[in-house]
């Protein structure tokens, strides 16, 4: 096992029945790090999950995990902790008895059972609420608890299928911080399930971006958000205008337009170039436009041009003087900016 | 009030008549100081509610009716715990059939399956009458079992078996540890369901009685042949306030009526 390696997915091919959910995964995840596995919904996100815990029998391939082979060792017996998205607290057992759970099945009593169970519940602010039952808590201490449960059981990794989705958007933000408080303080390996891209920049050390059951790219929140590798990423993270290559021309809905000087040296072997809405110049630059939509959005404006490339979104700072629907403007495709793709799918 | 906003309350009046009624009638009947069964009763006295206790035949068969209630039902748990677990957590093909041909016995005419049980059980291969009568009275207990058990196991998630799991606890291990618990209202219910209905069938039980045993129902009956007292009446009393005494204790200590 290398450092690189602590957690690490191997041609892992999950399916149900006949119908392949996940193929050739391959995934190495450093100890301690924090994973975001980000894609669009039935990517395969939670099969990966469920196949690293235990609780879904691998097809074909390997997960191993500190060094060793862990693909047929059964779900309770893989130092695996695993978040569901609904909490799956014990409705019968009281706050301090959920946290105790797992411990009591280890052969932990008395006096150390008590001490490690009230530690977690304090770690996650509950103390004052061992003797409640699960149904008496709100969502957001539901979810500490579910928190507490796992990390008192000192796994190797803890996965979180989609933590914060059933919170709102203040506890949302608040549980955010907390996970990345308790990850920070224990070094647990951590990898999480979203569908929100701010949720996985914001936390991640790493994010995966998954699609249709394969990895589409890897990389550090800065490198997905200014660099996607893909189309599909490009799309995912808020490039709007994204356009396939064909030898250093741009292929539009108007023909192919030659983009021979305006491309960076690196870019023309790409497939594909995108910019976000915000990297799109008005007023000055060699193209043409009409306004079609605009949009008020607080500190800035879109708008919506007509072009020879097809529909092109532009954003600009509120303040910049406004163009009615119609109006005829220059734009340009900053060619420094663009961020070159090498899959166009 | 017009004819039509009475319409309403005394139809009600009349569907609590019909299904009291009779209720009130025995229980007058079994105070009765008179020799017959009759209505309304001649005096009042306890002596046929005493005699009940006295009458060797209906303590051997309150017995009877008491094992297969008991064990009848509890069998019927048993099996029918498991069936419910697995025909609510996996999707097995096939898996609506089996609910609907576990809860046949709820529609067929308890004759038919006394006959059944008569003809092809227990003539041909020579089964003992208690033990024909426990297997009857399982078969006849297990659909209500099924139908509240599942109703119970609907309502619990699945996702608490697989954090059992994950946190160290085998299936087995967790379906006792997390599912039973949580479906103890369920399974108290469906005993209680089960007993009332083991205790209080007739048609099945007529069909399968011997030389000395028999169920209470069925003794009640054959009584009444030959001896038309009160002490059936005083009987009929003391078992239907047994049973709604049992009921009302399950609705307020298991909130009964949400599973049945
Ligand atoms: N129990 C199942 N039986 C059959 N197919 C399933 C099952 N669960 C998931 N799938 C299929 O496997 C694929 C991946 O599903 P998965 O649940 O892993 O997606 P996901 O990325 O977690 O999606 P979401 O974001 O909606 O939770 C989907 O096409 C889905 O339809
Ligand atoms: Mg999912």
């Amino acid at each position: 096992m290398s450092d690189a390696s602590y957690l690490s997915l191997e041609k892992l091919t999950l399916a149900y029945g006949d119908s392949v959910a996940v193929a050739n995964l391959d995934l190495n995840i450093r100890k301690g790090e924090l994973i975001a596995l980000l894609g669009p919904s039935g990517c395969g996100k939670t099969t990966t999950m469920r196949a690293i815990a235990g609780l879904l029998p691998v097809k074909s391939g390997h997960v191993r995990l500190d060094g060793a082979d862990i693909t047929r060792v059964p779900a309770n017996k893989r130092a695996v902790g695993l978040m569901f998205q609904s909490y799956a607290l014990f409705p019968h057992l009281s706050v301090y008895e959920n946290v105790g759970f797992g411990l009591k099945l280890k052969g932990m009593r008395g006096t150390e059972l008590d001490t490690k169970v009230k530690s977690g519940l304090k770690s996650v602010g509950l103390s004052d609420f061992a003797n409640r039952k699960p149904a008496e808590l709100s969502g957001g201490q539901q979810q500490r608890v579910a928190l507490a449960r796992s990390m008192v059981m000192e796994p190797k990794v803890l996965l979180l299928d989609e933590p914060l989705s059933n919170l709102d958007a203040r506890l949302r933000l608040e549980m955010r911080t907390e996970l990345q408080r308790v990850q920070k303080e224990t070094g647990v390996t951590m990898i999480f399930v979203t569908h929100d891209q701010a949720e996985a920049l914001a936390l991640a050390d790493r994010i995966v971006v998954m699609k249709s059951g394969k990895i589409e790219q890897i990389g550090s929140p800065e490198d997905i958000y200014n660099r996607p590798t893909s189309s599909f990423v490009a799309d995912f993270v808020g490039f709007e205008n994204i356009f396939p290559l064909e030898n250093g021309k741009m292929k539009t809905s108007a023909g192919l337009i030659d983009l021979s000087g305006h491309l960076s040296s690196g870019a023309p072997s790409a497939a594909g170039l995108a910019w976000r809405p915000r990297m799109v110049t008005l007023g000055t630059g060699p193209f043409q436009g009409t306004v079609r939509g605009t949009s008020f959005a607080g500190d800035s404006r879109e708008y919506l041009l007509d072009s020879a490339f097809g529909p092109i979104k532009a954003e600009v700072e509120a303040s910049r003087p406004t163009h009615a629907l119609g109006d005829a403007l220059v734009f340009d495709l900053p060619a420094e900016k663009a961020a070159p793709l090498s899959r166009f799918v | 009030m017009t004819a039509r906003s009475l319409f309403i309350p005394i139809t009600l009046l009349l569907v609590i008549a019909f299904l009291i009624g009779p209720f009130l009638i025995i229980v007058a009947a079994s105070f009765s100081a008179g020799e017959t069964l009759a209505f309304p009763p001649q005096g009042f006295s306890l002596r046929w509610i005493a005699k009940v206790f006295t009458v060797e035949s209906f303590r051997a068969s309150f017995g009877m009716s008491l094992f297969l209630a008991i064990g009848g039902t509890a069998a019927a748990l048993v099996l029918g715990i498991p069936a419910s677990y697995a025909l609510s957590r996996y999707k097995l093909p096939g898996a609506e059939i089996v609910r609907t041909v576990v809860s046949a016995p709820i529609i067929v005419p308890g004759i038919i399956v006394g006959l059944a049980l008569l003809r092809y059980i227990v003539v041909p291969f020579q089964v003992g009458i208690t033990l024909a009568l426990f297997l009857a009275h399982t078969a006849l207990v297990l659909p209500y079992a099924v139908r509240v058990v599942s109703a119970s196991l609907d309502n619990l998630r699945s996702d608490i078996e697989e954090a059992a799991v994950l946190l160290g606890s085998s299936r087995l291990g967790a379906f006792f540890r997390v599912v039973m618990p949580n479906i103890r209202g369920g399974i108290m219910s469906a005993f209680i369901l089960g007993f009332v209905t083991s205790f209080n069938q007739v048609p099945v039980s007529l069909f399968l009685s011997g030389p000395g045993v028999r169920t209470l129902p069925v003794d009640m009956i054959a009584y009444m042949e030959i001896v038309f007292d009160p002490s059936v009446a005083a009987l009929s009393s003391l078992l239907a306030f047994l049973s709604i005494g049992i009921v009302f204790i399950a609705e307020r200590f298991l909130g009964f009526s949400r599973y049945v």
